[in-house]
């Protein structure tokens, strides 16, 4: 059926996309953000019993400048936020923010003067793991789950107009603070 | 070496022969003498923190004293009183003849309430007397009792006397009106960074102290955080509809 | 390599001399520019986001070619507020706030606290022993957890990356106890103010008793891979020094303060929970340096064990004996049991106060939502934590909530040494100094 017949064996097709996500997800470099609980976790992850060096990962970044992942891995307080907004802009695109733990995703427990109440307040986030701390396996499953959007993310025109897609979903969207029914 | 005779520090061994230690070691602590009058710092009315109108609770009526356990008279008990004499005796050698403004037994620790002014040289008499010689400053804390009129601001210091092995409190007060104690980095430079992390939630202006700047909180912060009159700072939290207030607009039980 | 594209590596005039940023390979512009101002002093700020500043902290460096003539500390890049948050919760809900303070020691912040707040109650001789003894032996086995991690991080900052990875495969091991004992594997709020949360798992006492064989074998690796190790002796001995008087003056407590042969350690001197029954020694060193620390820590880890293997026996005797005080009025009333869903109130206590006692009923609600008084009062009970000395002050107005709970976090007094242990020596050796102080920012900044 088409072009696919006629090629000689051990020859794939695909689209630029996939491979430009393949290749991204396949050298995922993440920078050191550790800041608190979560940051020993992190480290824990990339220790042998976990060993994220399965999924290629494993040498954190110390300069931003190497790095695509930010694992923002602990409380953000107002103090730490320039400093952290400052890293991200360091990092070179693409890049990805993954918020790790409940306080980096929401201020978690400590709603109070000194911690920045989520750290998408900062820098976008793209995926938000949550747990006090989380354990090792579920970080690996959220980077498991962030190289998975890598793989599948458009390019070029075919972005811009997922960009604008999902800005128009994101405004037609039901607020949560109007949805109703059970806390859950 | 047994380690429950530590190890000599410097020439400090004049004096400690017949000091409390041996027939009471800290950790025996003496049992609390008859407390004075508790003293009342605060009157608390209604049940869960609801002030003026609105308290349909039924719990309205319902007042309760805040009192914080009141000065102890002697004898304080087993070292207390060695500590005390000394302290005393001490103090008025160097000129200072209040003496201690309190002092209070309570749950086995002791406190001693030092005048503001007195404090530096009641610190240097505490470290370098024989018979006293509170080497170590476990640091300081600051508490904020705001309905506690001209004594609003409490600074605490745990003392530790490693070649007695016994372990006081001071207790220094100041009014939020004239928030200025005189800081103890010269004799004790552990409180160096403890002074400054309790000028900076309590502004307490430590006189004296080499740069007392802001240590926890960004440099431009306004307000000293957890002071009493300083809220939490949190942010409702919104799900589906529902709004819970941060913890200190909660009701809560006083 | 001043790209227009990047305006966070630029350099600019300013009133106190040229400012450079450094943010990666600009390193050519920054040697060229400094060489041109050789003759004036140079000031490099490191961190707060560095890896080798052991967590969020800042050190400002004043350099003369390599050798550090002042440096200065900044913190409070972690702070959380945690000491205001906790007057806002009642006393049982405050242990779940402190043990996320030195979130290497969990149990030692719980420990102090709890002891603390049990002191203002005047419960201290009601606390059921196997509460006691199984306090101690979790405090252990963090110390053990702790001492790991700083000898890995520690190694990992210098380059030794074995040592960082050997260090967290340990550590494992030890928390996989915790999760078997506790249900977590950090932040337990396990140890409350009366007794612990629950009673040990079936098969803890088998398992633990297979750690401590297993870490016999363990722990004389790093002793192999560590103790005569040239590049290892060469970065950490007559590194960092600090003798008695300047430990007393500064406050210092811990292993740096063990390191000047003082043997002062609180589980001796002042004991708490039971330390006086155990039969341990108190580690000292002869060399107030880095590798005394390490030493010390490497030593210490061996006597925790030992306490371990006592606990283990004790705990053996202890079967079915209460980990909760008898006082209904303290202790909670569920207890936690597995479900189908994951850890909850066991099934049996919720049939029994929403079907059959209107009275357990009220009970349980009033000391969950409201808690029990505290009476007034202040307290101080330090304990041992793998970094020195930690205590919890502890107010009481006589309600329902801590008035004030200040904790004297060991890290954040031995951080202040920083600057004497690193003036006067090489840039590369204040991150050793700072390594074998093993401060945790989260108990610096709280």
């Amino acid at each position: 059926m088409g072009l696919e017949e006629k090629l000689p064996s051990g020859v794939l097709l695909t689209t630029v996309e996939n491979v430009a996500g393949y290749f991204r997800k396949a050298s995922f470099w993440p920078a050191t953000f550790g800041l608190a609980c979560c940051a020993i976790e992190m480290m824990t992850t990339g220790a042998p019993k976990y060993d994220l060096g399965r999924f290629g990962m494993e040498v954190f970044r110390a300069s931003p400048r190497q790095a695509d992942l930010m694992i923002v891995a602990g409380r953000v307080s107002q103090k730490m936020a320039p400093v952290l907004r400052q890293i991200y802009d360091q990092m070179p695109d693409p890049k990805w923010v993954l918020a790790m733990g409940v306080c980096a995703s929401s201020g978690g427990m400590f709603n109070n003067y000194a911690i920045v109440q989520g750290v998408d307040h900062v820098v976008p986030v793209d995926m938000y793991l949550p747990g006090c701390p989380p354990r090792p396996e579920m970080l690996i499953d959220a980077i498991l789950k962030l190289h998975d959007q890598v793989q599948h993310a458009k390019l070029g025109v075919n972005r811009d107009a997922q960009v604008i897609e999902n800005e128009n979903d994101a405004l037609t969207a039901l607020p949560t603070s109007d949805m109703r029914g059970l806390l859950r | 070496m047994s380690p429950k005779e530590p190890q000599e520090f410097d020439e400090v061994t004049e004096g400690t022969e017949d000091d409390a230690t041996a027939i009471m070691p800290e950790n025996t602590l003496p049992a609390d003498p008859e407390q004075l009058e508790p003293e009342v710092i605060d009157v608390r009315k209604g049940m869960f923190g609801v002030h003026g109108s609105g308290d349909t609770s039924g719990y309205g009526g319902i007042v309760r004293p805040v009192a914080m356990p009141g000065g102890s008279p002697r004898p304080y008990g087993g070292w207390f009183d060695d500590v005390a004499d000394a302290l005393g005796g001490a103090l008025s050698s160097a000129g200072i003849t209040s003496g201690v403004e309190k002092v209070v037994v309570h749950r086995g620790e002791i406190t001693f309430f030092i005048r503001r002014a007195d404090l530096l040289e009641t610190v240097r008499t505490l470290r370098n007397d024989p018979a006293l010689r509170f080497e170590f400053c476990s640091g300081v804390s600051g508490v904020h009792y705001p309905s506690d009129e001209g004594r609003e601001l409490h600074a605490v210091y745990h003392l530790l006397s490693m070649t007695h092995n016994r372990r006081i409190r001071l207790e220094v007060t100041c009014p939020d009106s004239d928030p200025h104690i005189p800081s103890v980095v010269a004799v004790y430079p552990t409180s160096d960074w403890h002074e400054r992390e309790t000028y900076d939630f309590f502004g307490i202006i430590f006189d004296g102290h080499p740069s007392l700047t802001r240590i926890q909180m960004p440099d431009d912060w306004p307000g000293h955080p957890q002071r009493k009159d300083y809220p939490l700072g949190g942010i409702p939290v919104e799900y589906k509809g529902a709004t819970i207030p941060p913890p200190d607009q909660r009701r809560s039980y006083n | 390599m001043n790209s227009p594209q990047d305006p966070y590596a630029q350099s600019a005039d300013t009133t106190t001399g040229k400012v450079f940023t450094v943010t990666g390979q600009d390193w050519d512009s920054i040697v060229q520019g400094v060489a041109e101002e050789a003759e004036e002093r140079i000031v490099v700020n490191m961190g707060p986001q560095h890896p080798s500043t052991h967590g969020v902290l800042r050190l400002i460096l004043e350099l003369e070619g390599e050798t550090v003539t002042e440096a200065r500390c900044g913190i409070g890049y972690l702070h959380t507020g945690i000491e205001k948050n906790m007057e806002f919760r009642t006393w049982v809900q405050g242990v779940t706030f402190c043990t996320r303070m030195d979130y290497l020691s969990p149990f030692y912040n719980e420990a102090t606290y709890t002891l603390g707040v049990e002191r203002l109650l005047d419960i201290e001789d009601d606390i059921p022993e196997k509460a006691t003894v199984m306090r101690v032996l979790l405090m252990e086995l963090n110390r053990i957890s702790s001492h790991l991690v700083a000898i890995a991080t520690g190694g990992m900052e210098i380059g030794a990356l074995t040592v960082m990875t050997i260090g967290f495969r340990e550590r494992e091991l030890v928390l996989d106890l915790f999760e078997l004992i506790t249900g977590l594997r950090m932040n337990h709020a396990f140890i409350r103010p009366g007794g612990v949360a629950q009673d040990m798992p079936p098969g803890a006492l088998d398992e633990i008793r297979d750690f401590i064989a297993l870490m016999k074998k363990r722990l004389p690796e790093y002793a192999d891979l560590c103790n005569a190790n040239p590049i290892f002796k060469a970065r950490l001995v007559d590194v960092g020094q600090l003798d008695l008087a300047g430990c007393l003056a500064l406050g210092i407590s811990g292993p740096p303060l063990r390191s000047t042969g003082y043997p002062w350690d609180l589980r001796k001197t002042q004991p708490y929970c039971g330390y006086e029954d155990y039969d341990f020694e108190v580690v000292t060193w002869d060399t107030p340096d880095a590798y005394g620390r390490f030493r010390i820590r490497l030593a210490e880890m061996w006597e925790s064990l030992k306490i371990v293997e006592q606990c283990a026996d004790r705990l053996a005797d202890l079967e079915g004996a209460p980990v909760m005080i008898a006082d209904k009025k303290i202790a909670w009333p569920s207890q936690l049991a597995l479900g189908s869903d994951g850890m909850g109130n066991s099934l049996d206590h919720i049939r029994h106060i929403m079907g059959e006692s209107m009275e357990a009923l009220i009970h349980h609600f009033k000391l969950v939502t409201e808690g029990f008084r505290v009476p007034a009062g202040q307290a101080y009970v330090p304990v041992e934590s793998p970094r020195g000395e930690l205590g919890a002050h502890v107010v009481s107005d006589g309600g329902t909530r801590p008035f004030r709970a200040h904790f004297r976090d060991p890290s954040f007094t031995n951080l202040q040494a920083t600057s004497v242990m690193s003036e006067g020596g090489m840039v590369a050796d204040v991150i050793v100094a700072i390594a074998s102080i093993d401060p945790v920012m989260g108990g610096v900044d709280r």
